[in-house]
């Protein structure tokens, strides 16, 4: 799935990295736990998240991931948007709850660790 | 490569959003020598968990990375309370962090162990009172 197809379906606004919505994505997690996005987590390149703090876009800088999602229009602070581009690391937020906002991505093709990931 | 390569990093204690910094600097090192994505990204979340440890529990410590034609080695010491009960510490899901922590995401019991599953090998060397030392080793063939 493309990023710009996510940005629609989850009716995302894009703070930063605007230049990689073109890039393809094939599997995704939903976590507020970082330890376990990090213990669990491989191949990813999509994280959805509640949480909000510079250690949720290092995590995802950890893992080669290449779009954060952040939930229930939770907004992210500069330093983090800094971070973030340092790496082209797609941000979007989203009115939607964390539940959702993976349903609508699962039934819509982008599963959870079964494919590999550009 | 007959001389490995060293890198130290001086971990901050004082400032949980900075913890990782020597993660982040230690990746892109390891890329710039070439090594498989795989490789990098064991090594460096192993680190980055040590790192968040060491800013959690111990007020910081100190990071040693040396790199050898076959493997990886990171030596992490802090000079924090020590780790009284390790077989209990390296149980996934068994913590001491405050709530605080656990509110940013850490601090669910999954650092050791998730730094034990990245490594091929892992030493822990605890001092009740004195500190920790942790040595991991990443082969890299």
């Amino acid at each position: 799935m493309k990023i710009s197809t996510m940005k629609d379906l989850l009716d995302a606004e894009v703070l930063c990295c605007e230049e990689n919505l073109g890039r393809h994505v094939y599997s995704a997690c939903g976590c507020d736990l970082m330890s376990d996005v990090l213990a669990y987590v491989k191949d990813q390149a999509v994280l959805l998240t509640g949480l909000v703090n510079p250690q949720v876009i290092r995590t995802a800088e950890m893992m080669d991931m290449v779009c954060i999602v952040f939930v229930r229009s939770k907004l992210p602070t500069e330093e983090m948007l800094n971070l973030a581009k340092d790496s082209g690391i797609v941000i979007m937020q989203t009115k939607k709850r964390l539940y959702e906002a993976c349903g609508i991505l699962y039934s819509n093709g982008l599963v959870g660790n079964k494919a590999k990931n550009e | 490569m007959s001389e490995e390569l060293v890198f130290h990093f001086d971990v901050d204690g004082e400032d949980f959003t900075s913890a990782g910094q020597a993660s982040v600097q230690i990746k892109k090192i390891l890329r710039r020598l070439g090594l498989s994505p795989e490789i990098i990204r064991r090594v460096s979340i192993a680190m980055y968990e040590g790192e968040i440890n060491m800013v959690i529990h111990a007020g910081g410590g100190v990071a040693d990375v040396r790199v050898f034609e076959d493997y990886i080695e990171l030596v992490l010491k802090d000079k924090g309370p020590g780790i009284s009960d390790i077989n209990k510490a390296m149980q996934e899901g068994y913590s001491t962090a405050t709530d605080t922590i656990r509110s940013l995401g850490f601090g669910a019991g999954m650092g050791l162990p998730n730094m034990k599953r990245y490594s091929d090998t892992m030493e822990i060397n605890s001092v009740v009172g004195e500190g920790t030392e942790i040595k991991m080793r990443v082969n890299i063939r």
